[in-house]
């Protein structure tokens, strides 16, 4: 496929990335995939793509790209001041870049991810049956890595169309702001005492330093879970897991397929892309809701989606 | 028209909105892990059914909220876990070679109370069960490991385990397919790749595969 765009300077941490490769977890290998997998979808849309084709997720600090040729292109996620040649540009819209244009980050605002999608979708090595990039084992993605500086990234495909010009409505996009994750009572939640559950549900977490795609390690109050060894058992992204020290680890899209500590909660899909634009320094906190509100919540996230799909 | 078999301690639970957690039992049990894997490989089967991993006594199972509820999951499982487990055949055996010359083999032996030889003796005995693949890619839950044999993990873990190194702890026995963090005992190493990036699927092990360890130096 045609080259599209140039890097100039990757940021701190850009991979491919798109819906994850959930097939290849009774092998040990991570499903993987956007972080905020809303706002990788509000991108595809934005440009005309499929959501699921794979876009960049840049961590932080955001990238300088140039583009080889015209290209429509979508920013969404985290707020790092996007620009085109030095000139602000909308975040959730699409965006036309003319060749030798140039897509910078001024500074983050807030969030800590951002996504880009172009129209066609980002090519990328297609590894047990998805584009996203895993590190760990090198493998998906443009060459198993991070971006560097002079890498050339194509697209996967034909754009679907030249003429979208799309804006996610300002109602319809994630509260990035309310650092509130919901989540459900996890499988072995009985195995805290009633202050634990107390605390899980009301005290304050902060993220530590020590937090990444695997997951986010929590300072705060110390859970004390009693009971024999579990074990080992397929895990989920979202799942608040409990080691033996008692500091929980909410587990993200690169988490370990398989483990045996106290799973005492699950953060609700709906929640996972406020969950990604998490920092290290940010405080949270679980918030218990029932299966039924949680899926009004996926409900409502995919009716937003949709609002970016034009009829046929 | 037999009665179904009872299943007195089967636990389904909520990972979430969209997974769900269903626990057989809670012992280290090969019968138990048999059933696990059927039932996670009938459960896979499913339209409303994305995804299934079997534990140890165990199933996670990742669903479409759109075409499933929990309930409609659970009130499935239940059915699924009634039926006598298909006999299946034998996994796979697979012949590992082990050099046992690892840096904890000493300190194990002083712990037990065994000779070098003896622990050779005594883990290549067996033909382990792999009982789960996961954690990192291509890592493989062995056992049951002897009783002689049984340690509690090393009380700090190491940051680097070399790829290919062969542990025990517990009443387990596994092989890191990379070179990862890691709390077992290591006794031996193999030049065997668990991890196979390449090939589709990528690891060597499959759970319900079966495992014989031999010794490079006998």
């Amino acid at each position: 496929m045609t080259a599209v765009l140039r890097v100039i300077e990757p940021g701190l941490l850009t991979t491919v990335q798109d819906l994850g490769r959930p097939n290849a977890i009774s092998s040990g290998v991570q499903a993987g995939g956007a972080m905020d997998r809303f706002a990788h979808r509000a991108a595809n849309l934005l440009v005309g793509n499929d959501p699921g084709e794979a876009t960049l997720e840049c961590t932080l600090r955001g990238p300088q790209l140039v583009a080889e040729r015209s290209c429509l292109v979508a920013i969404t996620g985290a707020d790092l001041d996007p620009r085109v040649n030095g000139a602000s540009v909308p975040a959730w819209s699409t965006i036309r870049l003319g060749a030798g244009e140039r897509l910078t980050f001024a500074g983050r605002r807030a969030g800590a991810r951002v996504y880009i999608a172009v129209a066609g979708g980002v090519e990328g090595q297609r590894w047990l049956g998805s584009r996203s990039t895993n590190l760990m084992a090198g493998r998906g993605g443009h060459q198993g890595r991070a971006l560097r500086p002079g890498d050339v990234l194509a697209t996967a495909g034909e754009p679907k169309t030249q003429n979208v010009d799309r804006q996610l409505a300002e109602t319809l996009r994630p509260a990035y702001t309310d650092r509130t994750l919901y989540a459900i009572a996890g499988p072995h939640i009985k195995r805290l005492n009633a202050e634990g559950r107390g605390l899980l549900f009301e005290a304050v977490y902060t993220l530590s330093p020590n937090s990444d795609r695997m997951g986010y390690r929590l300072d705060g109050p110390q859970l004390v879970t009693a009971g024999d060894e579990l074990l080992s058992f397929g895990l989920v992204a979202g799942a608040v897991q409990v080691p033996h020290g008692g500091q929980p680890i909410l587990l993200m899209a690169d988490h370990q397929t398989a483990g045996g500590y106290p799973v005492v909660a699950t953060v609700v899909s709906a929640s996972m892309p406020i969950a990604a634009q998490l920092l290290p320094g940010d405080e949270v906190r679980f918030a218990e809701l029932t299966i039924e509100r949680a899926l009004q919540m996926r409900t409502r996230q995919a009716q937003a989606l949709a609002t970016l799909i034009t009829p046929a | 028209m037999p009665a179904p078999r009872s299943t007195p301690r089967l636990r389904i639970q909520p990972l979430g909105d969209a997974a769900l957690l269903a626990e057989l039992g809670t012992r280290l049990d090969t019968a138990l892990n048999t059933r696990a894997i059927a039932l996670a490989t009938a459960l896979k089967k499913r339209r409303d059914v994305r995804q299934t991993v079997a534990g140890y006594a165990s199933v996670t199972v990742h669903f479409d909220p759109d075409q499933a509820t929990h309930d409609s999951l659970a009130a499935a499982i239940k059915r699924l876990a009634a039926k006598r487990p298909p006999m299946g055949e034998p996994g796979r055996l697979h012949r590992i070679p082990v050099t046992y010359d690892g840096p904890d083999i000493d300190e194990v032996a002083a712990r037990l109370q065994l000779s070098r030889e003896r622990i050779v003796e005594i883990h290549t005995r067996p033909i382990y069960r792999v009982f789960l693949v996961g954690f990192v890619p291509g890592w493989a839950y062995l056992g049951p490991l002897a009783e002689e044999l049984e340690l509690p993990r090393r009380e700090v873990p190491r940051t680097q385990v070399p790829a290919g190194s062969v542990a025990i702890a517990g009443r387990q026995s596994g092989i890191y397919p990379l070179s990862t963090p890691g709390g077992w005992h290591l006794i031996g190493r193999t030049s065997v790749r668990l991890f196979l990036p390449d090939s589709d699927p990528p690891c060597l092990f499959r759970a319900g595969d079966r495992v014989k360890f031999f010794s490079t130096q006998a």
